[in-house]
């Protein structure tokens, strides 16, 4: 690799994790920011803030808290995306473009706008939360409120990230060779044992892709969990926003980001392994006969 | 009762008859060959067969029952598809194992079976080797096999040699011909290709536009094919049609064929005089000579027109005088010699009066 991709590499992403390592070893500044960085002949590195984050149980609860939210954000996107990708997949090719366009038609609005509405369906006085509310009385059960809360959070996590598991997902089952399932309904498989053993196996490239693409945003989201989360659903994307623009503690704000980002990369290599494994290499047969 | 009985059996898309009331009664152990151009329906009857599409009216009986209420996955027919459809994720051993694993065989025997049917397609030893890792040829037998392990009544199989090269082609021929006969298991058979039908078959229908042709042994198709289709269709022949001259004393015709002359032809034939009739004649019925032959029934004279040389038979088409054209096949049988007559050559063409098979329209 070389020349424009080396350079886009270098200048968009090797400089500014450089720059974020180093402020995480620095004393955050009297008034926030960096502390200076050479004072009385004295160099400015430590590692007080990487002490406190491995000390203060609280920030690894928020990360596990995190990791917990992304993968319930990833398989219900998952149980969602995946029979919305098959149907789109099985439509008839003059169909196929108009539904792949609904699916991204939500990009053409503001994000914030979309959550903000979530606010306005999810809010007391809407038809859901009165309905919902309605029926647990019904039960002689207190009211809930479905605004500001882990729910309203999860909910519209799901919403933001379906088609980034929708697009991968349809990719992969729309290149199906329909022969296949012929094939196997043919040697005695029904609806059932055609899904389990040639659809669902032959789509895992697909769902790992795509659930890395849900899985990473969803672990850094601030947004969601701010306009629509109760006192308790902060995430480790609201504490890092906190840090850097709140309590202006850069250090310690780099080391909840390298933190995540080292955790994502993990998870997304764990992934891409998975993934090529499953993709007909010699040593995937164990898994496919399980 | 046959085996497996068509009965009647009609399908139709849209305004397209796809199968028309197609009969046929194949027979336990046979090597059955649905024959024809693409587009003659033999495809669509071999997925009704299967199950995977079902007849507009007419039923499909197996062993007395008829299959109609039964999805593909309940039948006890295997098919071989065409792009053989083995499983990528699975190793030779999965994919064969798969029909035994649906049939809910016990786990403990899978192995032996899967051994079976491997040894019967001769692919000892590949079990664990993943389909993209075998060559057409191999993922061939393994569709084969994995197809033949739960030894289902009867076997379809979708133009299985179609997509393997020429000398692979023959050698796999040849297996198909033994492995039936080992499994003891009714083939039915679909190709487009005459030779490979010729080749492999107990009986073959020959099928066109939808309908059965001509069902019978392959020397009775290539020998006295019943339609002009037939004979056009399977191996190269010369069509003479014309009106019946005269009905000779013993079981002869004499054909008055435009632009050659008449044409005489041994037949059970009772067609009035006038009435339009073909003759089917094989080329490589029909003596050529440098010099006037003797008193053979047909005689006609021309001058080679071209050739086909190749390598163990050269192909002639002989310009009459009238402008009709024959096609004439001789053997190069004498070594070192490659060709008999040149172009332009002028030939003496004969042939007897049974070389040929008369075919009433």
């Amino acid at each position: 690799m070389s020349g424009p991709p080396l350079l886009y590499l270098l200048l968009f992403f090797a400089i500014p994790s450089l720059i974020m390592v180093l402020a995480s070893f620095r004393s955050p500044g009297e008034f926030g920011g960096l502390a200076p960085f050479l004072e009385d002949g004295k160099v400015d590195l430590n590692l007080d803030s990487y002490a406190r984050f491995f000390t203060d149980p609280v920030y690894a609860q928020i990360f596990l808290k995190s990791v917990w939210y992304a993968l319930l954000t990833t398989l219900f996107c998952l149980a969602l995306a995946y029979p919305l990708a098959a149907l789109i997949a099985k439509s008839p090719q003059r169909y196929r473009d108009l539904l792949l366009l609904l699916v991204i038609l939500p990009f053409w609005s503001n994000f914030l706008i979309r959550v903000y509405a979530w606010m306005i369906i999810l809010g007391p006085n809407a038809a859901l939360a009165r309905s919902v509310n309605g029926a647990l009385a019904w039960f002689g059960h207190e009211p809930v409120p479905l605004l500001f809360s882990s729910f309203a959070v999860l909910v519209c996590l799901v919403y933001v990230h379906l088609p980034f598991m929708v697009l991968p997902l349809y990719a992969n089952l729309e290149k199906h060779d329909q022969a296949l399932l012929d094939a196997a309904q043919d040697l005695g498989a029904n609806a059932w044992q055609r899904f389990w053993r040639i659809t669902f196996p032959l789509s895992l490239p697909g769902v790992y892709a795509g659930a890395a693409l849900v899985f990473i945003p969803a672990l850094g989201i601030f947004a969601i969990p701010d306009i629509l989360g109760g006192p308790g659903d902060s995430l480790i994307g609201n504490v890092i926003k906190q840090q850097f623009l709140e309590t202006r503690d850069w250090p310690f704000g780099s080391v909840l980001s390298i933190v995540l980002t080292v955790a994502a990369l993990a998870l997304a290599g764990l992934a891409a392994w998975i993934g090529r494994r499953n993709l007909g290499a010699p040593s995937s047969a164990k898994q496919a006969r399980a | 009762m046959a085996l497996l009985e068509i009965q009647n059996v009609t399908r139709r898309f849209g305004d397209f008859t796809a199968v028309d009331k197609v009969s046929i009664g194949i027979e336990s152990g046979e090597f059955f060959t649905l024959l024809g151009p693409s587009g003659c329906g033999k495809t669509t009857l071999l997925r009704m067969i299967a199950g995977f599409d079902l007849p507009d009216g007419g039923r499909i009986l197996l062993n007395g029952e008829d299959l109609a209420g039964r999805p593909p996955e309940q039948r006890p027919v295997r098919t071989v598809f065409q792009s053989y459809a083995l499983f990528p994720h699975m190793t030779v051993e999965g994919n064969v194992a798969f029909p035994l694993q649906m049939a809910k065989t016990p786990a403990v025997d899978i192995p032996a079976k899967i051994a079976a049917a491997l040894e019967d397609v001769r692919l000892q030893g590949f079990g664990k080797r993943y389909p993209h890792e075998l060559s057409g040829g191999q993922k061939q037998r393994v569709a084969i096999g994995r197809a033949l392990v739960t030894h289902p009544t009867v076997l379809l199989l979708d133009e299985p040699l179609a997509a393997l090269d020429a000398k692979l082609r023959e050698e796999m021929q040849l297996e198909l011909i033994n492995l039936q006969k080992e499994v003891g298991i009714t083939f039915v058979y679909v190709t487009h290709d005459q030779t490979e039908a010729l080749a492999l078959s107990h009986r073959i229908a020959v099928m066109n536009k939808g309908r059965v042709e001509q069902l019978d042994e392959p020397s009775r198709i290539y020998g006295f094919p019943r339609t002009r289709f037939v004979a056009d269709f399977i191996g190269q022949c010369n069509l003479f049609s014309g009106p019946v001259a005269s009905r000779g004393s013993e079981g002869t015709i004499t054909l008055d064929v435009p632009a050659l002359g008449p044409v005489r032809i041994a037949t059970d034939s009772k067609l009035s005089p006038g009435r339009p009739g073909t003759i089917a004649l094989r080329p490589e019925k029909i003596r050529i000579r440098a010099t006037s032959g003797d008193g053979a029934d047909n005689h006609f004279r021309g001058t080679v027109a071209d050739l086909l040389y190749l390598g163990d038979v050269t192909v002639y088409r002989i310009a009459t005088a009238g402008g009709v054209r024959i096609e004439a096949l001789l053997a190069n049988s004498q070594s070192g010699s490659a060709k008999f007559f040149e172009v332009g050559d002028a030939v003496d063409l004969s042939w007897a009066v049974d070389a040929g098979h008369f075919i009433e329209e």
